[in-house]
């Protein structure tokens, strides 16, 4: 069955039906074989797997001190507050963005890390140190009073060297910083009082 | 498809084989076109320079690119140690690796420069809008290059920046933070990322930006240069057809191009023999050091060619969002009152500005950065339809014009500066100021671009022998 163009041309219409219809089957097979390549783009199963638990001994750890230890490739902060540290929290409840962590209360701290110092003893914060807004890996400014990048009445927290968010010693970001979030808490439990397993908190 | 031409048994032995070849390939025909009948206005200044010169570092980019991998190992175990090989132990690796490096911060200085020309005479204006298309394109594969390329000495700056900007994906909501996950192939970025990295900057965007500027030089060669006055020269022609304002490319701008490109490597040799780092702008300290997922340095910054953008991207806070929002609500009201159109288009245009404030005020601030940055970028490409001015070049634009695309400039280079920093309230403030320039120079240029008095375009380019 042929139809006729403008032109005079003739063009026949089933051949046409079936090279759309071949076309189509093509472009759906075509897509198909991107599905490996942007798959392989995915963390790899030997990535995936490195997400395991690890145990961290807080035996040394004085008060005032911080240590690190790596959990998925990520630092996790281990900090141990003084007294003093710990009374200075609830003053700076107006200052901070999110002072209750209600924002995204799943995703920032495990339920039993939802409280005034975010942790399940109040001496030992357990944090990871990334930055909510971009990544970096905020530093430690423990010294109190004014200094370089920070408020004059700075209580002791962390400075995001990047883009100057800055966190107190809870880990929740203070207001009109470009973080959006508080530190995440991970999930974590004590295996003994000196014994701090970071990445689970199922299995005793 | 030519016929095919049978030559004079006398001719020569090279006429001979020019001939062969012919009736096989156009070379004859290719090199006419594009180069000794390529006819390009003759008032080209000192401006039209740098296309041949991005050419000529890409080449330099592309040869010591090559001889660089023979010697790198894309590992994140080993490719901080083989870098520092190539400087130390591979005889002349050190000129080999300092010629690449210098010519990444070579190509943008060039690239910069060529756009700005455009800018000034309206090169992107019509017909030559796909030049300038194609152009913006290879603009944003050189710095997807530039990036990823930066991450492979695998020091504090590559490794940190590398994580900035991967995190910058997961602000875009919903998709976000599944798309980082796939950019970097592991939580953090590491020996995945550093591979992938590896391969799309040695193979994947260099075919890409070969493709374009492919691509950006028929385009031009189809529609013939622009040049200082903004006149067609191929409205005034000869007898034969040749415009009579254009001489050919070879071999008039060849040679002069060879001066170009002997003043530039001049520059370029005292760079790589003298100063590779450039005082930490073209090589960072801190990427000396090598790359510590635990240890975030205390100041990062891009490389200079990024600062601008990332200026962009800092400037966004939650209290310039609602400097933003008083735009977006100015806009509105300025399109539903004056606007001549529809009321359809008027109800659309209200419509949309109710949901992008709506947006502005549920996505966090970090996101708006990011559309900054990216829009700072996007926005070049939409050049040709933002310029209403009635004249092409800067030369019979109203004087203020002039003194308007000098603050812009101005503005670039403080943006720029800033980006280098860190952040202190002051400074960010100069930044957000210097945001809303860079975004209302191109976004209300529908409007300024015609304002003024434009002074009379001559029919002829104005050219003085010499």
């Amino acid at each position: 069955m042929s139809e006729s163009l403008v032109d005079g041309a003739t063009f026949d219409a089933s051949k046409r039906t079936w090279l759309i219809a071949s076309g189509c089957a093509g472009a759906v097979g075509g897509a198909a074989a991107l599905v490996p390549f942007v798959s392989s783009f995915q963390p790899s199963e030997k990535a995936r797997a490195a997400g395991a638990a690890v145990e961290a001994d807080i035996s040394a750890l004085k008060p005032g001190e911080k240590m690190v230890v790596e959990w998925r490739g990520k630092p996790v902060w281990i900090v141990r507050r003084t007294p003093e540290q710990l009374a200075a929290l609830p003053k700076l409840d107006s200052q901070l963005a999110d002072p209750a962590s209600t924002r995204k209360p799943e995703e920032q701290a495990p339920a039993y890390a939802r409280n005034a110092t975010r942790s399940i003893k109040p001496e030992y914060l357990i944090t990871v140190g990334i930055c909510t807004h971009l990544g970096c890996s905020p530093s430690d400014k423990f010294q109190k009073g004014a200094q370089p990048s920070l408020p004059d009445d700075w209580e002791g927290g962390f400075l995001c060297p990047c883009h100057g968010s800055t966190f107190d010693l809870a880990g929740r970001v203070f207001k009109n910083k470009p973080a959006p979030d508080n530190l995440e808490v991970p999930p974590h439990m004590y295996l003994s009082d000196t014994k701090l397993l970071i990445g689970d908190d199922k299995h005793a | 498809m030519a016929e095919f031409h049978e030559i004079s048994p006398n001719a020569s032995a090279g006429a001979k084989t020019l001939n062969w070849i012919d009736n096989r390939f156009p070379l004859s025909a290719l090199f006419k076109a594009h180069m000794s009948e390529y006819y390009a206005p003759k008032n080209f200044n000192v401006w039209y320079v740098f296309g041949v010169l991005s050419l000529l570092v890409l080449v330099i980019q592309i040869v010591t690119g090559i001889f660089l991998v023979m010697h790198y190992k894309p590992d994140a175990a080993l490719a901080f140690g083989s870098v520092e090989y190539i400087m130390r132990d591979v005889p002349w690796g050190w000129m080999i690796r300092y010629m690449h490096s210098t010519g990444a911060s070579a190509f943008f200085a060039v690239v910069y420069l060529h756009m700005f020309r455009g800018l000034m005479y309206g090169s992107y204006r019509k017909p030559r809008e796909l030049v300038w298309l194609f152009g913006c394109g290879i603009f944003l594969a050189l710095m997807a290059e530039a990036f990823m390329g930066y991450l492979l000495p695998w020091g504090q700056m590559s490794y940190w920046g590398a994580q900035v900007i991967v995190n910058l994906f997961s602000a875009i909501p919903f998709i976000g933070p599944d798309l980082a996950l796939l950019i970097r192939g592991d939580f953090v970025v590491g020996d995945a990322t550093l591979n992938r990295f590896f391969s799309f900057h040695v193979i994947a965007v260099p075919l890409v930006l070969l493709g374009l500027v492919v691509a950006h030089i028929i385009a031009l060669h189809e529609v013939g240069s622009n040049n200082p006055d903004g006149v067609e020269i191929k409205a005034t022609k000869d007898a034969k057809g040749l415009p009579l304002d254009g001489i050919p490319f070879h071999p008039y701008y060849s040679v002069h191009d060879i001066f170009a490109v002997s003043v530039f490597l001049f520059v370029f040799t005292a760079i790589v023999f003298f100063a590779p780092e450039m005082g930490g702008y073209f090589l960072e300290y801190n990427n000396f050091i090598p790359a510590d997922p635990f240890q975030t340095p205390l100041h990062i910054a891009p490389v200079w060619y990024f600062t601008p953008f990332y200026s962009l991207l800092r400037a966004v806070t939650t209290e310039l969002m609602y400097v933003l929002m008083a735009c977006v609500v100015l806009a509105a009201v300025v399109a539903l009152l004056k606007g001549r159109m529809p009321a359809l288009f008027k109800a659309i245009i209200g419509g949309g500005a109710v949901v992008v404030l709506a947006m502005m005020l549920s996505i966090d601030a970090k996101f708006w950065g990011v559309v900054a940055m990216g829009g700072g970028v996007v926005i070049l490409f939409f050049l040709p339809w933002l310029d209403n001015s009635p004249v092409k070049s800067i030369r019979y634009r109203p004087s203020w014009h002039k003194y308007f695309y000098a603050v812009f400039v101005v503005d670039f280079f403080i943006l720029g500066y800033l980006g280098t920093l860190p952040p202190t309230p002051l400074f960010s403030r100069i930044a957000q100021v210097g945001t809303l320039f860079y975004f209302g120079f191109f976004l209300l240029m529908p409007w300024w671009s015609r304002i003024g008095t434009f002074k009379p375009v001559p029919g002829r380019v104005t050219y003085t022998a010499h």
